[in-house]
């Protein structure tokens, strides 16, 4: 027990050092939202909560999407699309009887599953560049989105909506209840699987996972395939919310682009095998908390946007201090 | 150069991409027999040339394994800022395209700098500078149409036909293609390219400057995309907000489709310049056949994907 640290702390200290990303993004979330409600006129009421955190949990489910590919060094540009497609599917599926709303949602989840499955093939069988397929079946979902609803409409059966927007149990908002059981159901036992596990160790380097036996084609797979699914549920929410479809290209394509951000925010490296859903959550809360400051303080809506692309941008050069640490030159290049 | 060569590698990518070109013109002559005709061929190369401006400056970028998502917005930037400058009188006026040119090298200067220098994957950097370049022109424009207009120089480069009838603009693509063709096939800076696509650290340890070479392809991607977008305003007489949102998926189409490995070090100009034109007639025969945008969306894309696995796929075995 003389000076050397005890298992239970280098245990702490590992752990610690393998979350930096996901802490430090929850950390600034924290901060960044403390700011928020106490510059807020309202304060910390039930109703901005709320608010915040449907937009946050909206983004969350995009940026969980992205995350899953981006675990094994590939991409989807699809998500937004999905996105998209699922918000035109729903607005015009679930309505009428509970039993009708019910089944109206597995249709949306299982085409978004079928979305995923079809990128999976296309990427995995197929053996094109992820960056390029995806952004080619992209423009197949964004087809059929706009296919089923040419213009802005449609409707949701009312009460299911407010229900999934609304607050339970004195004010957790009900989106945050979903997230955190579709982490609990989803994520966590996928993160332990075998496939899970194959997914961080494709990203690692697929040529030790192939060697080693680790399942290759069937880990990159189901990453697209549960991509589909999150972007879908993402669709689900989006309709709630705005008890309306709309085949908005301009949307998908910020949300994919959000969605990016938010993983890189979130500590998952755009390289593959490190990082996970839950830094990506943070991440994109972080994305959607800048909007709300720029809000609070009263920025001019004009340049807000360059406002966003400032702080994105500083955010993403941050990662650049780890260069100070590389001692050989030769490390920096592939 | 042996025949095998020629055969292998690009230059099956290139003739498929060929092939697929004279299917458009068969299926497009079979369905409107002015398809063929030489005005209607030659307005397709018209439209086709601001694509092929932009697809050089990312075929550049795609060479060195990256990628360049700030299309759209320095596209914009092009169109907006040569249209603002047109609105001054005297010297300002009169300088509207190489101000506009030098914009866009700006932008495509501080995307070198984070990908090269602070080795941000260049995904993420150049869709962060896209979306500065984003609030730039917002703030510029207050969120409307800007109410300047082209100068007659720019439409002078974008409409008219002053030799052999052929559009300027097609001039202006082959100026621009011949020199990259040059600057790719007979200079070290060229031969670099490749090789940085190929291995980094291999240049690096052959004492290339590995972070120059990027830094002036980012910026010459930069340039591209603002100079296609002055020839854009030219054309339309105006610049309007996210003018270039058309502009990124088509052009890493055309350089895909054309042959170029989109994880850097292989790929012919050639092959670009025939993926620009497969994309544009794609383009326009989807709409002459007056399809609904969302089945051209969707045989948009089902095409992309099927051509691409007929010819571009990644090899099989991991190794």
């Amino acid at each position: 027990m003389s000076g050397a640290p005890s298992p239970r702390a280098q245990d702490a200290r590992y752990w610690l050092s393998s979350n930096r990303g996901p802490l430090l993004a929850a950390a600034l979330f924290v901060a960044m939202f403390g700011v928020f409600v106490t510059e807020h006129p309202a304060g910390l009421s039930a109703n901005v909560v709320n608010t915040a955190a449907n937009k946050g949990v909206l983004l969350a489910f995009v940026a969980i999407a992205q995350t899953l590919p981006v675990l094994t060094s590939g991409l989807d540009l699809s998500v937004g699309s999905v996105f998209v497609m699922a918000n035109c599917l729903a607005s015009t599926l679930i309505v009428g009887t509970p039993l009708q709303v019910a089944l109206g949602v597995a249709i949306v989840l299982a085409s978004g599953l079928l979305c995923g499955v079809l990128n999976g093939l296309v990427v995995v069988y197929g053996r094109l560049q992820p960056i390029i397929a995806t952004l080619a079946t992209g423009a197949i979902y964004y087809g059929i989105a706009l296919w089923l609803r040419p213009a802005p409409g449609g409707e949701v059966n009312e009460d299911f909506a407010d229900f999934m927007t609304g607050s339970v149990g004195g004010g957790i908002p009900f989106s945050i209840v979903v997230l955190i059981g579709t982490i609990v159901v989803v994520w966590i036992p996928y993160r332990r699987s075998v496939l899970g596990r194959a997914a961080y160790a494709v990203g690692s380097s697929e040529q030790a996972a192939y060697m080693s036996g680790v399942p290759v084609a069937r880990a990159k797979l189901v990453t697209y395939v549960l991509a589909g699914l999150f972007a879908a549920i993402a669709g689900l929410m989006l309709t709630c919310l705005t008890y309306s479809g709309e085949a908005n290209a301009l949307l998908g394509g910020s949300y994919t682009l959000s969605s990016i951000a938010a993983v890189v925010v979130g500590g998952t490296s755009l390289y593959g095998g490190s990082g996970g859903a839950i830094g990506t959550i943070f991440g994109a809360f972080v994305l959607r908390t800048i909007g709300d400051l720029l809000f609070v303080f009263d920025i001019d809506p004009l340049s807000q946007p360059l406002f966003l692309g400032i702080v994105l941008l500083v955010a993403v050069s941050l990662g650049s201090f780890r260069l100070l640490k590389v001692k050989k030159r030769l490390d920096l290049y592939r | 150069m042996t025949a095998r060569r020629w055969l292998g590698g690009i230059d099956r990518a290139l003739l498929a991409a060929m092939a697929c070109i004279v299917v458009l013109l068969v299926g497009g002559a079979l369905y409107d027999a002015n398809f063929l005709s030489a005005d209607y061929l030659l307005q397709q190369l018209q439209v086709a040339s601001f694509l092929g401006i932009v697809a050089t400056g990312v075929m550049l970028v795609v060479l060195l394994g990256h990628i360049d998502l700030s299309i759209p917005w320095v596209v914009t930037i092009g169109g907006m800022m040569s249209t603002a400058a047109a609105g001054h009188d005297g010297p300002v006026g009169s300088l509207a395209i190489p101000f506009a040119i030098a914009c866009g090298l700006g932008i495509g200067v501080v995307n070198g700098i984070g990908v090269a220098y602070l080795r941000v994957p260049s995904m993420i950097f150049t869709l962060a500078t896209n979306a500065i370049a984003q609030g730039l022109m917002v703030v510029h424009t207050s969120g409307f149409a800007p109410q300047d207009h082209a100068t007659p120089a720019m439409h002078f480069l974008a409409v008219e036909r002053s030799i052999l009838g052929i559009p300027n603009a097609v001039w202006v693509w082959a100026v621009i293609g011949a020199a990259t063709v040059m600057v790719l096939r007979r200079t070290s800076f060229g031969r670099r390219i490749y090789a940085i696509g190929n291995s980094e650290r291999a240049v690096f340890l052959s004492r290339g400057n590995v972070r120059r070479v990027v830094l002036a392809c980012f910026a010459l991607s930069g340039a591209c995309s603002a100079f296609a977008g002055v020839l854009l305003a030219g054309y339309s007489t105006k610049a309007y907000q996210a003018m270039g949102d058309p502009y990124l998926l088509p052009a890493i189409a055309a350089v895909v489709l054309g042959g170029t490995s989109i994880l850097g070090g292989r790929g012919g100009y050639l092959g670009t310049v025939a993926g620009v034109v497969l994309v544009t007639l794609l383009q326009s025969i989807l709409s002459i056949v007056q399809m609904p945008e969302a089945g051209r969306q969707v045989i948009y894309g089902s095409v992309i994907i099927i051509m691409l696995l007929i010819y571009g796929r990644g090899t099989k075995v991991v190794s």
